[in-house]
C-alpha cells in the first residue's frame, strides 16, 4: 500500500492557529512523501520549543530531545544508521542561541543530514522573550528598552561555519518549502534550511506580511550561482538575509567518508558478537 | 633469592621516563612477573619532575609499593625526592657528568655514572635510558637478553641498526655496573604466564569492543583521553565509529543518539566533563536510552588537579541531574576488572534501558597492571534486553508503537529507527506509552513509578570480600576504586600481625547493594572507610544507606596523590586501639 500523508500524521497539534510551524511541518512531511520515504525510514530529532513539537505532531521515528541539543543526537543517529534520512529541527532560540555551539560544529563536520530551523525570531514556548534572531531594537519582556544586541544572521553564520548546503524558506510558501527541504535531504552532507516561520502570537514585527513584502526569491536574481560563496555573502548582505531559495551549495565529502572503514550497512543492524580473531589481534598489542 | 623487586626512574618530563618504564615493565611481564606500576606527572609537556615506579612480583599485586630497591635518578631532584623512600641495601644509579664513583649514602649504594656520556660514546644521546636499563637489569640479577624480544618488536621496523644500537646500549650499561664488582640482587624468574600489561583505560576500551560497543563520542581530557584514542584507532576494525565531539555535553548527547538508534554506545570523561554531561544524563534517563558513561575521576572541583588523583565524584555520579533519574553506577578496582566490567555495563544499560556510569580514577586509568590473557567466556554474553525484532514488531502490529508500554517490571519493549513496525517518538518530556508529550497527573505518576521502579529488582553482588575466607571481622575496611591495591596489602599486613581484618571492596555504588555488606558491617567492631576526598563521600553513602553510626571512621587524603601503605597504617594505628 502506498504511503500517504496520513501515515505521517502524529499527535494532535497544540500550535496556535496560524502558527508558521504548521507550514514547516507540512513541508517536511511532503518532502518525505515526494522522496518516496516511509515513516520508519525517517528520524526527526527535535529540540525544545513550540518548534520542537514537530517530532510529536508528525509520525516517523522521532526523538524530542533537550533545548538546543537536537544536532549532536541527530548526527549520531545518522552515523549509527546510515540507512535513515535524518532531520533535526527546532527553533531559532534552540539552534542559534543555546545550541549555537553544536550548530557551528555540525556545519563543519558535515554529517549527511538536514537541519530545519523554524525561525520566528522570538521565544514562542516561553511566551515571547527576545531571541538571538530578534531584530536589534526588538521590544519584549526581556528587552523592554529594545534589544541592544545585533541579531544572529543564520545564513552568514552557516556559511562561516562551513555548511555545504544553505537554503532559506518561508512558511507562507509551502510549495517552495517542500522543494527546498527535499533538495536538502538529497544533499549528501549537512544541509541547513532556515525557515521564516511567523509566530502569530508574540512577534508582531516579523509577520507573514513582513516577509511577503520584503523577501526576495533567489531565482529572480540574475545569474545567481549557488556554488559561489563570495556571491552568496554579497547577496545575503545586500538583502539583509531576506532571501528565499538555495543560497549556497557545495559538493563536499560527508563526514563518514573520512572515517576509516565506515561500514556500508547500518551499524545498528550489524552483528556485534565478538570476533575472537580481531580480539586476539587487539590483545596482542598489550603482550 | 628474591621474588619481588621495586624500581623507579625519575627525571624531567620529556626525557623519555615513560617509555623507559614501559620497556622494563613489559619485559618483566613477559618474563612472568606480575606488575603494578605508578606514574607521577604534571600537567605540562616538557619539564617538571616525573617518575615511573614499577613493582614486579611472583604473586598478584595491585599496588606499586612504598619503597624502591633500585632508583634511576636522571637528575638531582629525582635523587632528593626519592632517596627517603629507598629500601635499605638498595641501589641508586645517579646521572653524574662530573664524577664517576660508588659511595654508600642513606643506607644504599649510590653509583655515580654518566649515562649521557656513555650514550655519546655509542654515537647517539637518545639511547641514554636504555643504558640505564642495562645497568638496572644487572642490579636485579637478570640478563639484558630478556629485553631483546621487545627491542626487536619496537625497532626492527626501523632497521636492524637501531636494534643493534639498543642492544649495545643495554650491554654497555650492564657491563659498566658488572665491572664495579658490586653484589646485585638475585631476582628469581617466575613461571611464564599467559598475561598482558595494560592500563585501566585500555582495559575498559578493549572490554567495550569485546562487549559489542560500536560507538564512542567524547572530548579529550586527562585522565580519560586514552579511551577515546583507543576507540578511534580500533573501533573501525569491528565496524564501529568514534567521534571527537565539540564538548562533553555533545559527547554524551551523541552517545545517547547512537543508543537510541540501537548501537551500543559510550562516552568517556573526567570530572569537568562529567559536570557538562549532567544535562544529557537526564535525557538518557527519562527517554530510557541505554548508554555507558566512563568517568575517570581526578582532583576537582573546577579544573582542579588535572593530572592528580582523587575520588571526589562519587556524589555527583550518583546524584547529578535534576529530577529523579534511573541510573546504575559501577566501580571496578583493578585493570582486569575494568575489562570484564565493560560487558556488565553494556548489558545493564540495555537490560534496564538507562545510563550506566563506570567510576574509574586517575590511578586506575593511567597505570599499568598485569592481567591474565582475556578469556572470552569471562565477558558476560551480550544481552540486548527487550529489544524487539522486526518479526515481533509485525506481530504487535501497532500503528503507534508503545515504546513506553507500562509493564509489570517497568521495562518496555524497545524498537529502533529503521524497523518497520516500531515507529515512535522517544521523549525527554514526560510522555505517554506511545512517547507523546503529556502532563496528565495519572500518566506522569505511572511513568515515574515505571522508570524509577524498574531498578528495584536490580541485584548484583555489590562488593568483594578481600581477606581470609569471608566472615565478619573485627576491623572491616571499606573502599572503592583504586585504593583496593594498597588496602589489600594493609589487610594482609595487619592479619599477619594477628589482627582480624578484611576489605569490603565496593563495586556497585548505585543502586546501593546492602546484601552481605550489611552483615559484615553489623558483625564488625570497627569500620574504617578509606577514601580520597575531603568530605568522606563513601562514608556518607554508607551512613545514609546502613546507618552504621559511630563505629564508622574515615581515613581521608585529598592532596592529589594516592595513599601509601605506610600512611594508612599510621592513620589507623590509633583507631585500631580504640575500643568502640
Ligand atoms: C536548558 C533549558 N533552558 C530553558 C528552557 C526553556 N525554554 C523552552 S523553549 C525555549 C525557547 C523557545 O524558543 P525557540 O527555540 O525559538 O522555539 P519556538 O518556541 O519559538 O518555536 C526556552 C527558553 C529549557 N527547556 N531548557
Ligand atoms: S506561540 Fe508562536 S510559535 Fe508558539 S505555537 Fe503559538 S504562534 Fe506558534
Amino acid at each position: 500500500m502506498a504511503v500517504t500523508l496520513k501515515d505521517y500524521r502524529g499527535d494532535v497539534s497544540t500550535w496556535c492557529p496560524g502558527c508558521g510551524h504548521f507550514g514547516v511541518m507540512s513541508g517536511i512531511q511532503k518532502a518525505c512523501l515526494n522522496l518516496g520515504l516511509e515513516p520508519h525510514e525517517v528520524a526527526v530529532i527535535s529540540g525544545i520549543g513550540c518548534s520542537g513539537k514537530v517530532s510529536e505532531y508528525m509520525r516517523s521515528y522521532g526523538f524530542h530531545t533537550l533545548h538546543g541539543r537536537s544536532l549532536p543526537v541527530a548526527q549520531a543517529v545518522k552515523l549509527a544508521n546510515s540507512g535513515l534520512k535524518v532531520i533535526a529541527s527546532g527553533g531559532d532560540g534552540d539552534g542559534y542561541g543555546i545550541g549555537a555551539g553544536h550548530f557551528t560544529h555540525a556545519a563543519r563536520r558535515n554529517v549527511d543530514m538536514t537541519y530545519v530551523v523554524m525561525d520566528n525570531r522570538v521565544y514562542g514556548l516561553t511566551k515571547g522573550q527576545t531571541s538571538p534572531t530578534s531584530m536589534q531594537g526588538y521590544v519584549s519582556n526581556t528587552s523592554p528598552e529594545g534589544s541592544g544586541e545585533r541579531e544572529v544572521k543564520p545564513l552568514e553564520l552557516a556559511l562561516g561555519a562551513g555548511a555545504s548546503f544553505v537554503a532559506q524558506g518561508f512558511s507562507g510558501d509551502i510549495k517552495g518549502l517542500i522543494d527546498l527541504i527535499a533538495e536538502a535531504m538529497k544533499h549528501p552532507g549537512f544541509a541547513l534550511v532556515n525557515v521564516f516561520s511567523p509566530c502569530v502570537t508574540y512577534n508582531k514585527i516579523n509577520t507573514y506580511d513582513f516577509y511577503r513584502e520584503n523577501i526576495v526569491d533567489i531565482n529572480d536574481l540574475e545569474d545567481y550561482d549557488p556554488s559561489d560563496k563570495a556571491a552568496a555573502y554579497a547577496k545575503i548582505i545586500e538583502h539583509d538575509g531576506l532571501l528565499k531559495g538555495i543560497v549556497y551549495k557545495q559538493e563536499r565529502p560527508a563526514y563518514h567518508t573520512y572515517l576509516k572503514d565506515y561500514p556500508e550497512t547500518p551499524i545498528a543492524f550489524n552483528d556485534i558478537e565478538p570476533d575472537s580473531q580481531v580480539l586476539d589481534e587487539l590483545w596482542s598489542a598489550f603482550k | 633469592m628474591k621474588s619481588e623487586i621495586t624500581w623507579k626512574i625519575g627525571g624531567q618530563q620529556g626525557e623519555g621516563i615513560d617509555s623507559t618504564g614501559e620497556i622494563l615493565a613489559t619485559t618483566l611481564m613477559q618474563q612472568g612477573f606480575q606488575i603494578a606500576s605508578y606514574k607521577h606527572f604534571a600537567s605540562r609537556i616538557k619539564g617538571g619532575h616525573t617518575y615511573y615506579h614499577i613493582r614486579a612480583s611472583h604473586t598478584p599485586i595491585h599496588y606499586q609499593g612504598d619503597t624502591t630497591d633500585i632508583l634511576v635518578a636522571l637528575d638531582k631532584e629525582s635523587y632528593e625526592h626519592n632517596i627517603g623512600a629507598m629500601s635499605s641495601g638498595g641501589f641508586v644509579l645517579m646521572e653524574n657528568k662530573k664524577e664517576e664513583k660508588v659511595e654508600e649514602a642513606d643506607g644504599c649504594t649510590v653509583i655515580h655514572a654518566s649515562f649521557t656520556k656513555m650514550a655519546e660514546e655509542l654515537g647517539n644521546k637518545i639511547i641514554r635510558n636504555m643504558i640505564a636499563l642495562g645497568s638496572t637489569i644487572y642490579l636485579m640479577g637478570l640478563h639484558y637478553d630478556i629485553f631483546k624480544p621487545l627491542v626487536e618488536r619496537k625497532f626492527l621496523r626501523k632497521g636492524q641498526s637501531l636494534v643493534d644500537l639498543n642492544v649495545n646500549a643495554l650491554k654497555k650499561g650492564y657491563e659498566y655496573v658488572q665491572n664495579l664488582g658490586l653484589t646485585p640482587y638475585k631476582l628469581e624468574t617466575p613461571q611464564p604466564k599467559q598475561q598482558a600489561l595494560l592500563t585501566g583505560n585500555e582495559a575498559f576500551a578493549f572490554g567495550a569492543v569485546a562487549s559489542g560497543c560500536r560507538f564512542l563520542s567524547a572530548y579529550p581530557i586527562t585522565p580519560a583521553s586514552e579511551i577515546m584514542e583507543y576507540m578511534k584507532k580500533n573501533l573501525p576494525k569491528v565496524g564501529g565509529v568514534a567521534v571527537q565531539a565539540e564538548d562533553e555535553l555533545a559527547g554524551l548527547l551523541m552517545a545517547v543518539g547512537a543508543g537510541y538508534a540501537g548501537v551500543r554506545s559510550m562516552t568517556s570523561t573526567s570530572g569537568p566533563g562529567f559536570s557538562l554531561k549532567t544535562e544529557a544524563i537526564g535525557l538518557a534517563g527519562v527517554s530510557e536510552t541505554p548508554v555507558v558513561i566512563v568517568n575517570s575521576q581526578r582532583g576537582g572541583p573546577g579544573t582542579g588537579l588535572p593530572t592528580k588523583y582523587e575520588q571526589g565524584d562519587l556524589n555527583t555520579m550518583i546524584y547529578a541531574g535534576h529530577g529523579d533519574i534511573p541510573r546504575i553506577v559501577l566501580a571496578p578496582s583493578t585493570v582486569e576488572e575494568c575489562m570484564y566490567m565493560a560487558s556488565t555495563a553494556f548489558n545493564l544499560a540495555e537490560k534496564y534501558q538507562c545510563p550506566v556510569i563506570v567510576a574509574l580514577d586517575l590511578v586506575l586509568s593511567l597505570n599499568k597492571q598485569t592481567c591474565p590473557d582475556y578469556q572470552a567466556d569471562r565477558f558476560e554474553p551480550i544481552d540486548r534486553g527487550k529489544l524487539l525484532t522486526e518479526e515481533q514488531l509485525a506481530e504487535l502490529d501497532e500503528f503507534r508503537f508503545k515504546r513506553y508500554r507500562l509493564t509489570e517490571d517497568g521495562i518496555s519493549p524497545r524498537a529502533i529507527p529503521g524497523q518497520k513496525g516500531g515507529v515512535h517518538t522517544a521523549n525527554s518530556n514526560e510522555h505517554s506509552e506511545t512517547g507523546h508529550i503529556t502532563e496528565e497527573p495519572e500518566i506522569r505518576t505511572a511513568m515515574m513509578n515505571k522508570r524509577l521502579g524498574k531498578l528495584q529488582p536490580f541485584k548484583m553482588k555489590g562488593y568483594e570480600f578481600i581477606g581470609q575466607d569471608e566472615h565478619p571481622v573485627e576491623t572491616l575496611f571499606i573502599g572503592f576504586g583504586s585504593t583496593r591495591g594498597v588496602l589489600e596489602e594493609v589487610v594482609n599486613e595487619l592479619n599477619a600481625q594477628g589482627e582480624d581484618t578484611a576489605l569490603a571492596q565496593i563495586k556497585v555504588l548505585y543502586p546501593f547493594q546492602a546484601e552481605g555488606l550489611k552483615e559484615l558491617i553489623d558483625g564488625a567492631r570497627r569500620v574504617i572507610v578509606v577514601e580520597n576526598n575531603w568530605s568522606g563521600q563513601l562514608s556518607g553513602m554508607l551512613q545514609k544507606e546502613l546507618q552504621v553510626g559511630s563505629k564508622l571512621q574515615t581515613v581521608k587524603k585529598y592532596s592529589g596523590d594516592p595513599f601509601t601503605k605506610t600512611e594508612i597504617l599510621e592513620q589507623i594505628a590509633q583507631k585500631m586501639k580504640e575500643v568502640v
